[in-house]
């Protein structure tokens, strides 16, 4: 099953795809222009990975990490699909980063790789901006670069774990203005679900509504105002984000 | 006394109580109690987002580091990390000593609570947004690299202790110069002040919400402070904050 998280008539409803439609738990059916998205969870913990994919971090000119390089995001980052993300004025190096969300179903600690798919509710589509103009190397990347207000899109759907067979084996692909330019496949992840759920709750306890969210291939392109980005994950969804500039933003 | 608000015994929120930052009692519906007769609960449950290399003596122990690889150059901006859910634990709970690790390092931290919504807050109005101060103890694996987000040395469970309470805003005028003492089992092991600060609370609020809103019941950790004592198996640890009062925790193998 597909659910979701939309705003309708004043009211946040948990919704249902329903052949290619929004259906509330009531029974309303609306077009996915017709409502307004929010994040498909209310993130609780949230850990997103630099570096997992090795030929994004060939493209970044690093060697592939030994051990996960894990950090974290707040709420406040966390926009639902069809959104904008406000993008500064002064800012050169803002680009996308297409990723699979992992959302933990229940606590886990201390789990093995080949249990680790239990802990599992589902998954989302990610897109973890980054603006490099403010990259500076104390725990890097810092939160200005990557948990800026309005700059992770997530959703549209959170996908049951037992509607996708194979997560480590997903095409992923980024479309700007209708141009692809970055694809790839989880299969290419260093860390795979199961390495990370493993490394994570071996340290710490994850909880319902965890998300990880698993690193981006290479292909990175910069984003400007105006720009539609699309972030496509096969079988999960295809998530829609529009940049704006922070002038437009804040006057709209 | 001074006003408060504290999570304790069988409530479900947190709730007004008067308390004396000097002998850590509580006054609540016209009863006194010692802070350790309550069983207390973690008096926030939104994000607690800590700052690094805030204390001047921090900074400057890193002394040329800071222009050599990896960091290449000073920072800029305020350094943070966030103590996730996992790692919040209250008053008087143990701290969890994981089984491959020989010692924890405190984290002495005044811990700013959000009373409403903050973005692109200027220095000058912060004190606005602030709905009281609390006693963080900002526990970490000792680590001396600063380059890497600490993620594994900082978000173990219970690694957070948080209160005992929030003391409210209006109580505290002098929060840009607050004593800061750490003792442990008894002994006092680290001294120091807000004032030695390098973002006072005003600015880093400034610096934080130009990039990152900031909701209610977030806690905005100022800083730690250089030198941090160490703590083993079974010490008991307690941050004293003036003004505010003391929280006590007890290191106990996982």
């Amino acid at each position: 099953m597909k659910r979701a998280r939309v705003a309708v008539g004043g009211a946040i409803h948990e919704a249902y795809e329903h052949e290619g439609k929004v259906r509330l738990t009531d029974g309303r059916l609306f077009s996915e222009e017709e409502v307004e998205w929010l994040p498909p969870v209310q993130p609780q913990t949230v850990f997103a990975l630099g570096l997992n994919y090795a030929d994004h971090a060939k493209e970044l000119s690093f060697s592939a990490p030994k051990e996960p390089l894990v950090f974290l995001k707040g709420p406040n980052t966390f926009i639902g699909h069809n959104a904008s993300t406000k993008r500064p004025e002064e800012a050169t190096n803002m680009h996308y980063e297409c990723e699979l969300g992992v959302i933990i179903g229940k606590t886990a600690k201390n789990v093995k790789k080949e249990d680790a798919y239990e802990y599992v509710a589902g998954y989302t589509v990610a897109n973890d901006y980054a603006i490099r103009d403010y990259l500076e190397n104390y725990y890097r990347p810092n939160l200005r670069v990557k948990n800026r207000d309005t700059c992770t899109p997530i959703g549209p759907w959170f996908v049951d774990q037992s509607d996708i067979k194979d997560p480590m084996n997903l095409s992923l692909k980024t479309i700007v203005n209708g141009q692809v330019t970055q694809e790839g496949t989880t299969k290419d992840m260093i860390f795979s679900i199961p390495d990370l759920i493993e490394y994570l709750s071996h340290f710490m306890t994850l909880n319902p509504n965890d998300v990880i969210l698993t690193g981006t291939p290479e292909g990175l392109e910069k984003v400007n105002a105006g720009d539609e980005v699309v972030t496509e994950i096969e079988g999960i969804g295809a998530l829609k984000n529009y940049i704006i500039s922070d002038k437009q933003f804040q006057n709209s | 006394m001074i006003k408060a608000r504290g999570l304790f015994n069988n409530l479900y929120q947190p709730v007004e109580i008067e308390v004396d930052p000097q002998t850590n009692n509580v006054a609540y519906h016209a009863k006194s109690y010692s802070a350790n007769d309550l069983h207390w609960g973690v008096p926030t449950n939104a994000t607690v987002y800590g700052t690094a290399l805030n204390y001047k003596g921090e900074l400057e122990k890193m002394g040329d580091l800071l222009h050599n690889d990896p960091y290449k150059a000073p920072p800029k901006a305020p350094i943070l990390y966030i103590k996730p859910l996992n790692t919040f634990t209250p008053h008087q709970s143990n701290i969890p000593l994981p089984s491959d690790v020989k010692e924890l390092q405190t984290g002495a931290a005044l811990g700013i609570v959000l009373k409403k919504t903050a973005a692109h807050v200027n220095a000058s109005s912060a004190f606005e947004y602030i709905q009281g101060f609390t006693i963080v103890n900002d526990i970490s694996i000792p680590h001396e690299s600063v380059h890497r987000p600490a993620v594994k040395q900082k978000a173990r469970d219970g690694f957070c202790p948080i209160g005992p309470w929030v003391v409210e805003a209006d109580q505290l005028p002098n929060a840009d110069n607050l004593e800061v003492k750490v003792y442990v089992n008894n002994e006092l092991k680290q001294t120091n002040s807000t004032e030695n600060l390098i973002r006072n609370i005003g600015t880093l609020i400034e610096d934080v919400t130009e990039f990152m809103t900031l909701f209610k019941g977030d806690v905005l950790l100022v800083g730690t402070p250089e030198n941090p004592p160490l703590l083993k198996e079974g010490d008991q640890v307690q941050v004293e904050i003036e003004g505010i009062g003391k929280l006590e925790n007890s290191v106990v193998a996982e």
